[in-house]
């Protein structure tokens, strides 16, 4: 058989954790190869020992048939295999030629000129021969998300590789995009490049991938044809249980009302209005989700209710209570809890150890202080309830850094620090952003228990399936304002498009 | 622990270069070093001066650390140290009070000079965003010019015009059971309030609320705020106890080393509590130990050079050489690393040797 690239029994060990134990993945000339996998089951650490970033503790990696040790990037290249990352490794004011030249300039006049010209000339060929339509002087401030990566994918075509790595791709994509992507790989495959492609999304793998290896904890499950092989099936592989796609949950059953918002404005940082004389009702007891295409206000709604930024006018009651005024503390204390779209930038500190994350918003009270000094017992023993609860998985326990932890066991850990205070109103923004269905699951699973034990649920999502699986409301955004509120079960996904799109109800109907 | 070793290796990679250095131009660096040494510890006078001479630096690299610590980059040490060192001397040169309490009043108020001059840039930060580089820098200047100014105009000596009138005895933190205890040393109780200065500042950062709160902004303003935490209110705090700090340094310095200030000098200690911070990586512990370590090349250069023909630039190239090392410790941390997979290796060839051996 011919495989471009075999990893056989690779074996990586880091303190504390086996990130891969006796993997193996072969890849087939001319294929696109998924690898499947929950967050932290191994698959980057995998693909750095691929690309050169790490070694591998144990096993062997074969290029085109010969055995090779790749000890670094540099070497990875020189062998033909490119990595597009997750986070796209650009310089955001430069042209897309002179990134896409980047550390290997043409040169000429005794090699003291850059010869962009002759670069920029192969780039649009390149561009051309795999319906890429990227223009190479263009500067990358100026293009699309989308763009961008296609910016990093012909990087690695410049330099001539014959296997690409794509590192989550579609995370950052619309579903545009992200078909647009479908045909550039294509493309890539007629022109007899291969591709592994790293997802957890298994409705891309099905429309894409021709096979696919799935690992779990660090151990290959195996590798099965995907057009034999159900969603379902694959879904099993990788969580190792049965998992349900349809969210199970009863009727709501609403109560007083917990959020009260009376025609808010808020302007954004660069002094445009973000919201306009919006109103909205949370009560206790059920979800009500913000339907909208990003950066319709959202955002500037969250903020203003929990104090981040200064509301223009309007008012905002909790518990029948005027908050507007308050600060953020106050907010937190009188009962909101937030789970925030940026885990990284607002959730985390990542320099923190678990531990002290998970006292972010509570380290003052006893028992996790006592007259301003910290009780670190406390504490560990709080966070390890959350841990455990939660099945925060990280190389050390409650003493890890923050940093360590891979992105969904961040996010599983903020959701369980904010659901452990158990506040009256829980506003989560994307709060299953990048994460696998296993998680997804039991982060929906802790949503509603959230709204069955009483309390209100305000849900910001860019994913309308997880909008319509869970709320019991949705109300829909546009350009700041109120188009309208529906309830979820006597609406459908064609409606809410409509409405995201700023039809509203009455002139639709 | 790891970074014990990094600021070890560091210290031994200067010592190192040192000794090139001495054999390079033509000295012996066995003697040199020893006479190095010598000067700072051969007997209880020297070890005295060792100790005060590293006093002042213990409080300039307590203030960048904590500074540091908490987000911030304290350049402004040696005019912070400078304007409370001057207020303290205002105040023990005017105040009659018995010598407890004068000294205590000196110290406070030091720690109130260091500390205003730090919120300046504290409070710029907080409400516009000036970067506290520039401004703490800035201060500098404008500390080396007030003194510039004041001391002449208000606080005199009879017969010279650059420096202040001799504190009296009362408002020195010299006392005679160390002098004698140290045949003579000029240290001082400033080495006493470093010592239980850096316990405190140890426990405000590691134990405390208020030190939580300060890393938390320093680590991720963001996040600090979205949890509740007053982000300008810290900011300002963070630079104003920075400051403070380095105030007391001030006392240590010009109250206790010396008995006078002068005027057209930048303390040198103020720059040097960087050099001291990096290589204490940050800790107090570390900074006590750097500082110690800091005061032992000063105080003993001077001997060497009396001694050999070496120059007491090498001291000083010797210091560099070790901030260099420290400042770019990742290189120490990977050498360290190859070392050992390098032993690993050899270890695990030899033993898979071993093996085929017994086969």
């Amino acid at each position: 058989m011919d495989y471009v690239v075999e990893m056989l029994n690779i074996r990586k060990e880091f303190t504390g954790i086996v990130a891969n134990d006796d993997i193996t993945i072969r890849l087939k000339r001319g294929e696109i190869h998924a690898l499947l996998g929950e967050n932290g089951a191994g698959k980057s650490t995998l693909m750095s020992i691929l690309f050169g970033m790490y070694q591998a503790d144990r096993g062997s990696i074969k290029v085109n048939g010969k055995e090779v040790r790749i000890s670094n990037p540099n070497v990875a290249n020189q062998m033909g295999i490119g990595m597009v990352h997750q986070h796209f490794k650009l310089v955001e004011d430069f042209t897309v030629t002179e990134n896409i030249i980047m550390g290997s300039e043409p040169r000429k006049w005794l090699g003291l000129v850059m010869d962009t010209r002759k670069a920029g000339k192969k780039i649009e060929e390149l561009s051309k021969q795999y319906g890429l339509n990227v223009d190479p002087y263009a500067k990358i401030e100026d293009i699309s998300v989308g763009m961008q990566q296609r910016v990093e994918i012909l990087k690695m075509l410049y330099r001539k590789a014959e296997v690409l790595i794509l590192d989550e791709p579609t995370g950052v994509l619309t579903p545009q995009e992200v078909q647009e992507l479908g045909r550039i790989m294509k493309n890539l495959i007629k022109e007899g490049k291969s591709i592994i492609l790293i997802t957890h999304k298994l409705k891309e793998i099905k429309a894409f991938a021709d096979r696919c290896t799935v690992i779990r904890r660090g151990k290959t499950i195996g590798t099965v044809d995907v057009a034999t092989t159900s969603e379902g099936a694959m879904a099993e592989m990788m969580v190792g249980r049965q998992v349900s796609f349809k969210v199970e949950k009863t009727d709501s059953v609403p109560g007083d009302v917990v959020l009260q918002v009376k025609s808010l404005t808020v302007r954004n940082s660069k002094k445009s209005l973000a919201l306009n004389d919006f109103s909205l009702e949370v009560r206790a007891g059920e979800i009500v989700g913000i339907a909208g295409v990003e950066g319709n206000g959202q955002s500037d709604l969250v903020e203003a209710i929990t104090g981040l930024r200064k509301a223009e006018s309007g008012s905002i009651d909790l518990n029948g209570q005027n908050i507007t005024a308050k600060s953020i503390r106050e907010r937190i204390e009188s009962g909101i809890g937030h789970i925030p779209e940026d885990r990284q930038k607002r959730g985390l500190i990542l320099d923190y150890t678990l531990a002290e994350n998970m006292v972010l918003e509570v380290y003052h009270r006893e028992p996790f202080s006592r007259k301003g000094v910290l009780k670190n017992s406390a504490i560990r023993q709080y966070a390890n309830r959350i841990i455990d609860s939660f099945d925060v998985r990280s190389g050390e326990g409650a003493v890890s850094a923050a940093r360590s932890l891979s992105g969904g066991n961040q996010q599983k850990a903020i959701i369980g620090r904010e659901i452990e205070r158990n506040p009256l109103l829980l506003i989560a923004v994307q709060p299953t952003r990048g994460l696998d269905v296993g998680s997804i699951e039991y982060i929906h699973k802790r949503l509603i228990e959230h709204r069955d034990n009483g309390k209100a649920v305000l849900l910001i999502s860019l994913e309308l399936d997880e909008i319509m699986n869970l709320s019991d409301r949705i109300a829909i955004v546009n350009q700041g304002e109120l188009i309208g509120v529906v309830n979820a079960s006597e609406t459908n996904e064609n409606e809410i498009g409509l409405m995201m799109a700023g039809v509203k109800r009455e002139e639709g109907a | 622990m790891n970074r014990i070793v990094v600021s070890l290796v560091a210290v031994l990679f200067g010592l190192l270069a040192g000794a090139v250095l001495m054999a390079v131009t033509g000295h012996n660096p066995i003697t040199g070093y020893s006479y190095l040494f010598e000067g700072g510890l051969k007997n209880p006078e020297r070890i005295g001066n060792t100790m005060a001479t590293a006093t002042p630096l213990v409080f300039s690299g307590l203030a960048v650390a904590f500074a540091f610590r908490t987000g911030l980059f304290n350049i402004g040490v040696a005019g912070q140290l400078l304007f409370g060192g001057f207020c303290a001397s205002a105040v023990g040169l005017n105040w009659a009070l018995p010598k407890p309490l004068l000294l205590i009043v000196m110290l406070i108020v030091g720690f109130l000079g260091g500390a205003l001059w730090a919120i300046v840039p504290g409070l710029l930060k907080a409400r516009f965003n000036v970067h506290e580089v520039v401004s703490s820098i800035m201060m500098n200047w404008v500390a080396y010019w007030t003194v510039y100014y004041a001391v002449p105009a208000y606080l005199k000596a009879q017969y010279s015009e650059t420096e202040s009138a001799q504190l009296p005895e009362a408002a020195s933190l010299k006392v005679p059971f160390l002098t004698e205890m140290f045949d003579g040393s000029f240290i001082n109780l400033g080495l006493f309030v470093a010592v239980i200065i850096v316990l405190v500042v140890g426990f405000i950062i590691n134990r405390t609320t208020f030190g939580y709160e300060l890393k938390a902004v320093g680590h991720n303003r963001s996040a600090a705020e979205y949890a509740g935490i007053a982000v300008n209110r810290s900011i300002v705090f963070s630079m104003a106890i920075s400051g403070g700090l380095a105030g007391l340094g001030g006392v240590a310095l010009y109250a206790g080393n010396a008995s006078n200030i002068q005027i057209g000098v930048l303390p040198s200690q103020g720059f040097d509590g960087i050099a001291v911070a990096l290589l204490g990586a940050n800790t107090p512990i570390g900074v006590f130990l750097s500082a110690m370590f800091f005061g032992l090349l000063y105080s003993g250069r001077g001997f060497m050079n009396a001694m050999t023909e070496i120059p007491p630039e090498i001291a000083d190239s010797i210091i560099a050489i070790i901030i260099y090392f420290a400042a770019t410790s990742i290189l120490i941390e990977r050498l360290i690393r190859w070392f050992i997979r390098r032993r690993r290796a050899n270890t695990k060839a030899s033993t898979s040797q071993e093996g085929k051996v017994g086969m």
